[in-house]
């Protein structure tokens, strides 16, 4: 503390109790740490010194943004400093020539394509949090959000980073030309969870606004049809702007909760939408309305004007924040499977319901196999608690053996930490490993995250995670 | 079909200390520093293992030959969106990811490593490890695959790679206006501003080129916007193979910059790509002088023809950046066997 007050001002260095309490966790609540001491530089040179100071005395350094991260990748270090980038919120430059917005990584997700907006340019990726979740924490996780079957990942629409290594060596990965000489440090930074480098300015692409959009709103009498569905869709060569799937009891928390206008009948609905010119919508949403049909979608509804195309994606967006209103408490999952093995998944879902005697609503992004079920459960119950991760862990862990993924969006972070032994083998983990330590040999940087040891692979089975509520149920989410 | 007679052979190389150069078809030998080491063969290890157009993902082993993967795309309607150089008829889809170059489409659709989900590699200790995988979304773990992409095979053998594909489009259509290259620039710019199905660009010699993609009504109203005149034979394949005589000269300069830099003050002949991203430089310039310029406009530039390779292929790298590379390049190749020297020269 005393090497940081050397050069941070008193209000930047917290460490008294009452100061420090609302960093202890991120948006997974079940894991919570006091850190030592939270930094809060403004500068990019008061960022180097952190990591300088915290080098030279070996202090471990936990990055973080705006803390809604669902995997505890900034639980922070109970021997060390959390590195808040909070004050990091200017947009430096919006060029709408080159289409490039260069922003500091506390700027929040949302803000980008407002301050675009008057260009006629957005920013893409659009995870459902993007109110609140800033651009750098997108940068660590590779966020998705609804559109990016079309318009990618956060990967695809960064393209440099600055900032510096944990020794405090400025760096710089990508660039605003195509690309860089050597190796893709770039594709390798975003998406490591902050495990490698401290972000300090990220420069985004920034596309076109579509002129126009229109959502269709497809019900289906059976789940496993309006995955069909999806398959049919994709079938025809169309690739729509989002491709959203809601199951009945995640329609029904919705619509008590925001008056989405879903129908209530349906086993499931899908949300397909389609942008660009005016005439481009009319055909897409022609097209996708006919294969919809041919798929046996039993009812449509398309927006008949940008208010009710929002309203038809508050829904899907608010679903968290409703499920958290019908349940004490919701895990949310993250695996991503092949789209065809979708029935196979739910079918395995519905038999974990009945063995583990909960209830699991479920949202998916159709579109890119991501699925996001919500086991709810009440954690005052230690026993429901239980029930709920061994739940979990079979869900992950069958998203792996049909050829998915433990994480789509949301990282490894604590959470999955185990489920990456599943999916990893000792080999591919000691690579990892090895990784990690060209960037930060000693380990300093969000240590223990992500990567799991090999004695920890080991263990797995005997111990498992402790605990998986969601923080910020309010927020609107994937 | 296994990975075992690869393993075999690096984990032997690896033994003895010889230095292996891994290669497909060769038609980008020319590519990157002189190859050096005995050959290992990447083409037996072929064949597509699994594609299911509705998943929009390809799966194959790098000895499969590129056009065979885009002929069975393109019977199922899709394509590779990048556009990939072949540069030879031998080319192989190891070969092609290896290489990391992506054609005309790249600007717009993304470039070839947007597009990697996944990989099989053996590494230089003959370990078989397996990055990423046939989703679209994941995020577990280092993304080691896309970090393969362009690698050109230093850091391990890129045994089997899953690709995202994506529909052809409907419609297509090539326009060709008469401009110097500043207004070509502004125009570039202007267009790739608006919702307009650009599919690529190019300009040479004060001839502009614009491709446009997509459904039949906004290919309509993108050339109502763009005007010029509609070609039956469009440049597109011999600029991507570098067939089109502009290409002939030697040596080549490809330089990457963002699309609004000012056009490049430097002597011989150019060819501008990707909205003006890509400038191709035809001269026996200075590479310094390349190079100096390039990096003002705030790119890099590689010497990708040339018989004199002395001046170095790639652009040096900031010593951090430096650092990381030759920390990378021992995490996966510590006796550095596979390619040495193929990108730069100290590893």
């Amino acid at each position: 503390m005393n090497a940081l007050r050397a050069f941070l001002p008193a209000r930047a260095v917290l460490h008294e109790e009452e100061d420090t309490r609302p960093y202890e966790c991120d948006g997974l609540t079940a894991y919570r740490q006091l850190p030592m001491v939270v930094a809060l530089p403004e500068t990019e040179e008061q960022v180097q010194r952190v990591l300088q100071a915290c080098a030279a005395l070996g202090v471990p350094v936990v990055p973080r943004g705006a803390g809604t991260g669902l995997s505890g990748g900034a639980l922070p270090p109970g021997d060390g400093v959390l590195l808040s980038m909070a004050k990091f919120m200017r947009v430096l430059r919006v060029d709408p020539r080159a289409r490039v917005a260069i922003v500091q990584p506390g700027v929040r997700n949302a803000v980008i394509s407002e301050v675009a907006a008057p260009f006629g340019l957005f920013y893409a990726p659009d995870p459902s949090s993007q109110i609140a979740c800033t651009i750098g924490g997108n940068v660590s996780e590779n966020s998705g959000g609804v559109h990016c079957l079309k318009y990618g990942l956060t990967l695809h629409n960064v393209l440099r980073l600055r900032g510096y290594t944990v020794e405090g060596e400025p760096i710089e990965l990508g660039s605003e030309a195509p690309d860089a000489p050597g190796y893709d440090l770039l594709a390798l930074a975003v998406g490591s969870e902050g495990m490698l480098m401290v972000v300090t300015e990220v420069a985004v692409k920034l596309l076109p606004l579509p002129q126009s959009a229109r959502v269709i709103m497809a019900s289906f009498d059976d789940v496993e049809k309006a995955g069909q569905a999806v398959a049919a869709v994709i079938a025809a060569g169309i690739i729509p702007a989002g491709l959203e799937m809601m199951d009945r009891p995640a329609t029904h928390a919705v619509e008590q909760f925001v008056a989405a206008g879903y129908d209530l009948q349906a086993a499931a609905i899908l949300l397909c939408e389609s942008d660009g010119t005016p005439e481009e919508v009319d055909d897409e949403v022609a097209r996708m309305m006919a294969v919809l049909a041919q798929a046996g979608a039993a009812r449509m509804t398309v927006s008949r004007d940008e208010a009710e195309r929002l309203r038809f994606w508050s829904g899907r967006k608010a679903a968290f924040p409703a499920v958290g209103r019908i349940s004490p408490d919701y895990y949310c999952m993250d695996g991503t499977i092949p789209r065809k093995r979708l029935g196979e998944v739910l079918r395995f879902i519905a038999a974990m319901e009945k063995k583990y005697d909960l209830r699991c609503p479920n949202v998916f992004h159709a579109g890119d196999g991501n699925l996001h079920p919500l086991i709810l459960f009440d954690a005052n119950s230690a026993e429901e608690l239980h029930r709920t991760e061994l739940f979990a862990a079979e869900v992950l862990e069958k998203c792996v053996e049909v050829g998915g993924t433990i994480t789509g969006e949301h990282g490894v972070g604590m959470e999955k930490i185990n489920q990456m032994c599943v999916q990893f083998r000792p080999d591919e983990l000691e690579l990892f490993h090895s990784i990690k330590r060209v960037f930060d040999a000693r380990g300093l940087l969000n240590p223990g995250k992500a990567v799991p040891t090999l004695a920890r692979c080991a263990e797995y089975g005997r111990t498992r995670g402790r605990g998986v509520a969601a923080a910020h149920p309010e927020l609107p989410r994937f | 079909m296994t990975l075992e007679p690869f393993q075999t052979r690096i984990r032997d190389a690896a033994q003895r200390g010889v230095a292996l150069r891994l290669r497909g078809g060769g038609t980008k030998d020319f590519y990157g520093n002189e190859p050096r080491g005995e050959v290992l063969d990447t083409r037996a290890y072929a064949g597509i293992v699994s594609y299911e157009p509705t998943e929009l993902v390809i799966t194959a082993r790098c000895g499969t030959s590129l056009s065979e993967v885009e002929r069975i795309l393109e019977e199922n309607g899709q394509c590779l969106p990048f556009e990939p150089p072949h540069f030879g008829a031998g080319a192989t889809f190891g070969g092609c990811i290896a290489a990391g170059l992506s054609g005309p489409r790249a600007a717009s659709a993304g470039a070839l490593r947007d597009f990697v989900l996944g990989a099989r590699i053996v590494d230089g200790r003959g370990r078989a490890l397996g990055f990423g995988g046939q989703v679209i979304k994941n995020v577990a773990g280092y993304d080691v695959s896309r970090l393969l992409a362009g690698s050109l095979g230093t850091l391990g053998l890129l045994a089997e790679a899953s690709l995202k594909v994506l529909p052809r489009p409907a419609e297509q259509l090539t326009l060709r206006l008469e401009m110097p290259q500043e207004r070509a620039l502004e125009a570039m710019q202007r267009w790739a501003s608006q919702p307009l199905p650009l599919s690529a660009t190019a300009w040479h010699d004060g001839e502009l080129f614009v491709r446009l993609s997509g459904a039949a009504a906004a290919v309509r109203a993108g050339v109502a916007k763009i005007g010029g005149e509609p070609l039956d034979a469009a440049p597109w394949l011999a600029i991507r193979e570098q067939s089109h005589a502009f290409f002939s000269a030697s040596p080549l300069w490809r330089i990457a910059v963002p699309p609004v830099a000012a056009p490049l003050a430097l002597p011989g002949a150019q060819l501008l790509e990707w909205g003006g991203a890509l400038r191709w430089l035809a001269a026996a310039a200075p590479a310094g002088a390349v190079r100096d310029a390039a990096q003002r406009a705030g790119g890099h530039a590689t010497l990708f023809r040339a018989r004199d390779k002395s001046a170095g292929v790639f652009a040096p790298l900031a010593p951090t950046v430096a650092r990381l590379h030759r920390g990378l390049k021992a995490a996966f190749d510590p006796v550095g066997i596979l390619n040495p020297g193929r990108m730069y020269p100290e590893f």
